[in-house]
C-alpha cells in the first residue's frame, strides 16, 4: 500500500448519513438557499402556466399542457437535487471526467444530424422523444472538472495556489466545450461559459496575470468574431439592435423592444397574474423560456419582478456564502463555480430583457420553462447543499471519525 | 483553502451581488420611472385602428334596376409592412400564397410593389400602409387555409368584402357610364382626411363624378390584437354610414338596344367593301339616345368597350395592357363623350341655321352642280347627284355639297375673303358656336371632350404653335418620305409651303370645308345630338345629364339633379322650324329613304340626317343623326362608327332600330320602356333596400 494509498483512506471518506439523522439533517440545509429556490420554481410554474396559456387554448390544447410538463420537470429535478446534497461533493472527482465527456459527447451530437435547429441555433438533441440541451449540461459539467482540476492535489485543503500546468490544464479542457458551442452557434452560452473559466482560475488563487491575460483574449476573441465574420447575421443584427434598439423595431430589435414594452408597461404592480396584454397577445417571442422574465414584469409589476431578483440575489449570495464556508478548494471552487454560472446567466437573461445586456438565448435559472436546464440548476443547487452540509464549522458530532 | 481564494472569493461575491443590484435598479428605472411611456406603447401595440369600409351606394336606371350594386366577396389581401419584417422580406410568405391561389408569383410580387417612376405595371398605387387585394372571389377552402395557418401566412388576410358588381340589367353593359374604383393613392390621401380613411374611390363614369355621394362615410372600429394581427377583441366602434344611391336617366333596356345597335352598324361596316375593295375596318363607333324635353340621356354606347368588372380587385397585367392599347382602340376611352371627329353632313343643318340667320332665303334656289370652283381648286359634289337650283331644305333632304359650299363661299366673300374685313361675321361658325360645339356640353362625366370649331381665332392660335416647323419643312421637304412615297412628300412640302406663309388665314377652302363638317371641325357624338335635340325642341340647348336623383340610403330623397336649360340657340323660330321640317323629308325622299323604307311616316314622321366624313388617311366615318317620334319630338339619336362607310348603309339602320324599340315597332312587340316614355317620377325604394318602378301617371 502506497503513502498515497493510505492517504486516501485517511482524508477520503464518504459521508453516507445514517436514517435517524435524516431530520437532523434537513435542519442543516440552507434553508434560505432551499426556500429561494423553491419560492423560484414556484413563481416560474406560474410564469410558464401565463405564457402558454392563450397559445395553447387557440390551439385546442388544454391549457396547462406546458405547466404539468414543467412541474414534472420541477419535481424531477427535486428529486435530482436531493441526491446531489446526499452525495459527498469529494465523490465528483471521479464523476468529473464521466461528467465532462458525456456533456462533451452530448455537444457533438448536437451537431450530427440529431440536433435540432431552432431560432438558427442548433442547441437541441432528440432523445427517446426528448428534446435535450446539451449545453445546459455542458455548464456544470465544465465547473465540476474545472474545480477538481484547479483544486490541484485531491487531498486536503491546499496550501499553495493553482500552478501553472493546472491553469494550463483547465483552459484545455475549456477550449473543447468552448469550441463545439461556437460551432452551434450559440453565443449565449459561450459567453456564460467564458465567464466561468475566467472567474473559477481567478477563485483558484491563480496570478492575476492569467486573469488579466484571460481577459484580454476573451475581449480580442470577441472583436475576431465580428471581424471574421464568424457571427451569423442574425447574431450581429441582434448586436446592433442592442445598441440602438430603434434602429429596426421589426425586425432585430423587435425581441428587446417588444420585451421592454411588456415588462415597462407592468409598472409599479402589474396587471396582475394572467392579466398581461401583451403576454396574451405573444408580442413578446420564446416567452416561455429566454423571455420569461417579461411576463413576470408585465403581470406583477416592480413588485412581482423585483421580488423575483430578490430571491435571485438571496439565491447567490447563500451560494457565495457557502463558497466562503467551504472546507476545501474543491468545495470553493464548486460552489464558488456555481454562482458565477448562475449569477451571469441571471444578469445576461434578465439584463437583455431589460436591455442592458444583448440579446442571447439562454433561460432563466429554476425560472424558464426547459427541462436540461432545470435538471442542471437543480443539481447544482444539490451540490451546494452538500458543500453546505459537509463544511468546514459543522460540529464534529456530524463528522463521524 | 488559501487566503487568496478567500479574498478573491469575496471579490466575486462583491460582483455577483451588484449585478443583481444593478438588475433590480434598471427594473425600477423601466417600470416605475418610464412605466407609462412603456403602458402607451403597449397600447399602441395591441390596438388596432380597423377602418369598416362604407356599403357604396347603388347606381340605379330610372325604372330603379341596378346598373352597379355590391355583393360580398372573399378578398385575399397582402400587408407589405408585415411581409417586409420577414428575413426573406416575405418571398417564402408570397411563393405560399401564389401556390394556394394558383397564380404566379412573379405576378403576384408584382401586383403588391409600390407604383414608383420607372415601376410598370401592373404595381399598387395605393397607400402603402394598406393591405393590397391581390384575388378576389377565392374560394371558401382556400380563404380558410389563410385563416387557419396564420403562421404560415403571415401579413396575408382573408376577409369578406363588399366589392362592385354589375348585374346587367337587359344585358346593358354600359361601362363608359358607370366607370370603376381604383385605390386612393398616397397623395390623395394625404390631402383629405375623409380619403385616408378609404380604399378605393371613383375613378371614372359616374363613379368618380358622383363619388362623393355614393361613398358613404366609413366606421371605424378599435380592436385588440395579438402579434400576428388577430383581434382579440372589439374596444369601441363607430358605424358606417352608408353611401347614397344613384338614380340615373339611363333606361336599362334602351341602354342594351343601343349597345346591340351599334354592335350591328361595326358588324355591318366590317362587313362591307369600300371603293378599293377593302372591307371597312370600323374600328370605333358611339351612340346616344337623348330626351329632347330636357336633355335627359337615356342610352350612350361606346366601342370599343370593356368589362367594368375587370376593375374589381385590381386589373392583371394582361388586362390592363388591353384597356390602354391603340390596337384594340383604347377601350377605355368613352367615345361617345371623349371622342371628336368631323361630322360630315350631320353638320349641314347647323350651315343652313347659319345661312338662314345671316339672311338668306332657304327657299330661294341654290345651284346643286356637280362640282364647286374655288380659286384653282374644284369641290366636289360628293354625297349626291347633280340637280338644278334646289332649296336648302332639298340640298339638306339630298345631303348637296355644293349648295353649302356656294353659301359658305359667299358668306366667306362678304366678309372680305382674304383680305378679312374687320369683325367678319362667320355666320356658320357663329352658329356652330350657337349650338355649344367646341365647348364641353357639362355632362354630368368626368373628361368630357370640348371638340373643337376652327374659327379664324383657332386657326391663328394654331399656325402661331406650328409656324416653326411647318416653315422648316416648307424649305427641306420631306426627304425620309420621298423614297417611299414621292408623291405624298410633295404634297406636303406643298402644304407646308403654304401653311407656313398663310395658315393663320381663314382661307375660302376652310369656309367652304366647314359648311360640309369637314375640315379641322370635331364634334363628340354627345355634342351632336344635343344640336339635333335643340333642333328638335325649337332651339333649346339643355345640359345633358345622366343623374337624375341622389336617393339615401334610407330611401329619402336627397338632391334632385334637375334639368339645366344652358342656352337656347339664337335662330328665328321660323327657320328652326325649317331645318327641322326639313330634316323630316329626308326619310321621304332625300339619302334616308332606304332606312326608313317600310317605316310608317305618316304615323311616326322621323327627322334625319346623313353624314360619311372623309378623315385624311383614313376611311370615312358613317354618321346618322335623328329625331322623332313624331311632330311632338321626344328623341334624338346620334350613331357614329369610325372608318365605317356611309352614314346610310352603316349607322342608318341601326338607328331605325333604336326608334323601332323605343316605339314598339318592327320586332319589338311594345316600347321598350316600361309605359312608353321617359318616366318623370322617381323609383321607390323597397323596405328590404331593392327598387321598385316608378309610378307613371296616365298617359
Amino acid at each position: 500500500m502506497t503513502d498515497l494509498g493510505y492517504q486516501m483512506r485517511r482524508e477520503f471518506r464518504p459521508r453516507s448519513l445514517a436514517p435517524a439523522r435524516r431530520i437532523a439533517v434537513l435542519a442543516r440545509l440552507d434553508c434560505l438557499l432551499l426556500a429561494s429556490v423553491l419560492l423560484l420554481t414556484l413563481v416560474g410554474s406560474l410564469l410558464v402556466w401565463s405564457a402558454t396559456r392563450v397559445r395553447l387554448e387557440r390551439a385546442g390544447e388544454p391549457t396547462d399542457q406546458f405547466l404539468q410538463r414543467h412541474l414534472f420537470t420541477v419535481a424531477l429535478g427535486l428529486v435530482l437535487c436531493a441526491l446531489m446534497a446526499r452525495l459527498d461533493y469529494r465523490r465528483l472527482r471521479v464523476a468529473a471526467p464521466v461528467c465532462y465527456a458525456i456533456s462533451l459527447v452530448g455537444l457533438v451530437l448536437v451537431l450530427s444530424p440529431l440536433g435540432v435547429t431552432v431560432n438558427g441555433s442548433d442547441s437541441w438533441i432528440r432523445l427517446a422523444g426528448q428534446s435535450i440541451q446539451p449545453s445546459e449540461l455542458a455548464k456544470p459539467a465544465l465547473v465540476i472538472m474545472l474545480a477538481v482540476v484547479l483544486a490541484g492535489a485531491p487531498f486536503g485543503p491546499r496550501k499553495e495556489p493553482a500552478s501553472r500546468d493546472d491553469v494550463l490544464r483547465a483552459l484545455a479542457l475549456a477550449a473543447l466545450p468552448i469550441g463545439l458551442v461556437i460551432l452551434q452557434p450559440d453565443l449565449g452560452t459561450v459567453m456564460v461559459i467564458g465567464v466561468i473559466v475566467v472567474a473559477m482560475i481567478l477563485i483558484s488563487g491563480a496570478s492575476m496575470g492569467w486573469v488579466v491575460a484571460l481577459g484580454t483574449v476573451a475581449a480580442l476573441g470577441a472583436v475576431a468574431v465580428a471581424r471574421l465574420h464568424l457571427l451569423s447575421q442574425y447574431q450581429l443584427n441582434r448586436f446592433a439592435a442592442f445598441t440602438n434598439p430603434a434602429l429596426d423595431p421589426h425586425g432585430a430589435g423587435y425581441n428587446a423592444n417588444q420585451a421592454r414594452i411588456a415588462i415597462g408597461s407592468g409598472g409599479l404592480f402589474g396587471k396582475g397574474l394572467f392579466e398581461g396584454t401583451q403576454t396574451s397577445g405573444q408580442f413578446v417571442p420564446e416567452q416561455h423560456t429566454d423571455f420569461i422574465f417579461t411576463v413576470a414584469g408585465e403581470e406583477l409589476g416592480f413588485a412581482g419582478a423585483g421580488a423575483i431578483v430578490v430571491l435571485l440575489g438571496i439565491l447567490l449570495w447563500r451560494a457565495c456564502r457557502i463558497a466562503l464556508r467551504a472546507r476545501d478548494s474543491l468545495a470553493a471552487l464548486l460552489a464558488g463555480g456555481i454562482a458565477v454560472w448562475i449569477g451571469f446567466q441571471v444578469f445576461e437573461n434578465i439584463g437583455m430583457t431589460l436591455g442592458i445586456m444583448p440579446i442571447a438565448g439562454l433561460p432563466l435559472p429554476f425560472v424558464s420553462y426547459g427541462g436540461t436546464a432545470m435538471f442542471a440548476n437543480l443539481a447544482a443547487i444539490g451540490i451546494l447543499q452538500s458543500i453546505h452540509l459537509r463544511r468546514r464549522d459543522v460540529s464534529p458530532a456530524s463528522t463521524p471519525s | 483553502m488559501t487566503d487568496r481564494t478567500r479574498r478573491r472569493l469575496v471579490v466575486v461575491q462583491v460582483l455577483i451581488l451588484s449585478l443583481v443590484v444593478t438588475l433590480a435598479g434598471r427594473l425600477w428605472q423601466l417600470q416605475v420611472g418610464s412605466g407609462d411611456r412603456y403602458a402607451r406603447a403597449a397600447t399602441e401595440n395591441l390596438v388596432r385602428e380597423v377602418v369598416e369600409p362604407a356599403t357604396r351606394g347603388l347606381i340605379l336606371d330610372s325604372a330603379g334596376r341596378p346598373l352597379v350594386a355590391n355583393r360580398s366577396t372573399l378578398v385575399v389581401s397582402v400587408d407589405r409592412s408585415v411581409l417586409d419584417r420577414q428575413p426573406d422580406r416575405g418571398t417564402a410568405v408570397l411563393g405560399r400564397v401564389a401556390r394556394l391561389l394558383r397564380v404566379d408569383q412573379a405576378e403576384l410580387a408584382s401586383r403588391i410593389r409600390l407604383c414608383r417612376p420607372g415601376v410598370g405595371r401592373p404595381c399598387w398605387n395605393g397607400s402603402p400602409y394598406r393591405p393590397v387585394p391581390v384575388a378576389t372571389d377565392v374560394d371558401k377552402r382556400v380563404a380558410l387555409q389563410v385563416l387557419e395557418r396564420a403562421e404560415d401566412f403571415p401579413g396575408i388576410t382573408a376577409q369578406l368584402e363588399q366589392v362592385r358588381d354589375y348585374p346587367r340589367p337587359a344585358g346593358a353593359n354600359a361601362a363608359h357610364l358607370l366607370g370603376y374604383l381604383g385605390p386612393v393613392t398616397e397623395a390623395e390621401a394625404a390631402h383629405s382626411d375623409a380619403l385616408g380613411l378609404r380604399d378605393l374611390i371613383g375613378r371614372a363614369g359616374l363613379e368618380r363624378q358622383y363619388d362623393r355621394y355614393l361613398r358613404g362615410t366609413p366606421g371605424t372600429r378599435y380592436v385588440a390584437v395579438d402579434h400576428l394581427g388577430r383581434v382579440v377583441q372589439t374596444l369601441r366602434e363607430t358605424p358606417q354610414i352608408a353611401g347614397s344611391h344613384l338614380v340615373t336617366t339611363i333606361d336599362a333596356r334602351v341602354q342594351r338596344v343601343t349597345e346591340q345597335a351599334l354592335r350591328e352598324a361595326m358588324h355591318r361596316a366590317r362587313t362591307t367593301p369600300d371603293y378599293k375593295d377593302r372591307l371597312f375596318k370600323g374600328d370605333s363607333g358611339a351612340a346616344v339616345v337623348m330626351d329632347v324635353t330636357d336633355g335627359s340621356i337615356i342610352a350612350m354606347a361606346s366601342w370599343p368597350t370593356y368589362d367594368p368588372a375587370d376593375w374589381v380587385g385590381g386589373l392583371s397585367a394582361a388586362e390592363y395592357r388591353y384597356l390602354t392599347s391603340a390596337k384594340a382602340g383604347y377601350p377605355l376611352v368613352g367615345q361617345a363623350f371623349q371622342g371628336g371627329a368631323p361630322p360630315g353632313s350631320t353638320f349641314k343643318p347647323i350651315s343652313a341655321a347659319g345661312a338662314a340667320k345671316a339672311g338668306y332665303n332657304l327657299n330661294a334656289g341654290y345651284g346643286c352642280t356637280s362640282a364647286f370652283q374655288v380659286g384653282n381648286r374644284a369641290f366636289k359634289n360628293f354625297d349626291s347627284l347633280a340637280y338644278g337650283p334646289i332649296t336648302v331644305a332639298y340640298a339638306l333632304q339630298v345631303s348637296c355639297d355644293t349648295v353649302f359650299y356656294r353659301l359658305a363661299y359667299d358668306m366667306w366673300i362678304k366678309d372680305g375673303g382674304n383680305r378679312p374685313v374687320d369683325h367678319p361675321k362667320d355666320p356658320m361658325f357663329a352658329m356652330a358656336r350657337e349650338f355649344g360645339f367646341g365647348k364641353r356640353t357639362g355632362v354630368d362625366l368626368p373628361n368630357e371632350s370640348p371638340g373643337r370649331v376652327p374659327d379664324r381665332a383657332w386657326k391663328l392660335a394654331y399656325w402661331e404653335a406650328t409656324k416653326d416647323e411647318l416653315c422648316r419643312r416648307a424649305k427641306t421637304g420631306y426627304p425620309e418620305l420621298a423614297r417611299t412615297d414621292p408623291a405624298r412628300a410633295a404634297f406636303l412640302t406643298r402644304f407646308a409651303a403654304e401653311s407656313c406663309a398663310q395658315g393663320y388665314q381663314l382661307h375660302a377652302y376652310d369656309a367652304v370645308n366647314f359648311s360640309i363638317g369637314q375640315g379641322d371641325l370635331l364634334l363628340t357624338p354627345l355634342q351632336l345630338a344635343r344640336a339635333y335635340a335643340a333642333i328638335a325642341n325649337g332651339g333649346t340647348l339643355w345640359r345633358p345629364r345622366i343623374g337624375k336623383a341622389i336617393i339615401g340610403p334610407d330611401g329619402k330623397m336627397i338632391k334632385k339633379l334637375a334639368p339645366k336649360k344652358t342656352g337656347r340657340v339664337d335662330v328665328p323660330p321660323s327657320a328652326m322650324r325649317y331645318v327641322r321640317e326639313a330634316l323630316v323629308g329626308t326619310a321621304l325622299n332625300g339619302t334616308a329613304r332606304g332606312v326608313f323604307s317600310g317605316w310608317p311616316l305618316d304615323e311616326f314622321p322621323v327627322g334625319s340626317k346623313t353624314g360619311t366624313a372623309e378623315v385624311f388617311g383614313k376611311q370615312p366615318r358613317s354618321w346618322f343623326a335623328a329625331f322623332g317620334p313624331d311632330n311632338k319630338p321626344r328623341y334624338a339619336i346620334v350613331m357614329t362608327v369610325s372608318q365605317g362607310g356611309t352614314g346610310s348603309g352603316t349607322s342608318g339602320p341601326s338607328v331605325r332600330k333604336i326608334f323601332e324599340a323605343l316605339l314598339g315597332l318592327g320586332e319589338y312587340q311594345q316600347p321598350v320602356i316600361a309605359g312608353g316614355r321617359p318616366p318623370t317620377a322617381l323609383p321607390k325604394m323597397r323596405r328590404d333596400g331593392s327598387f321598385a318602378p316608378p309610378i307613371r301617371r296616365g298617359r
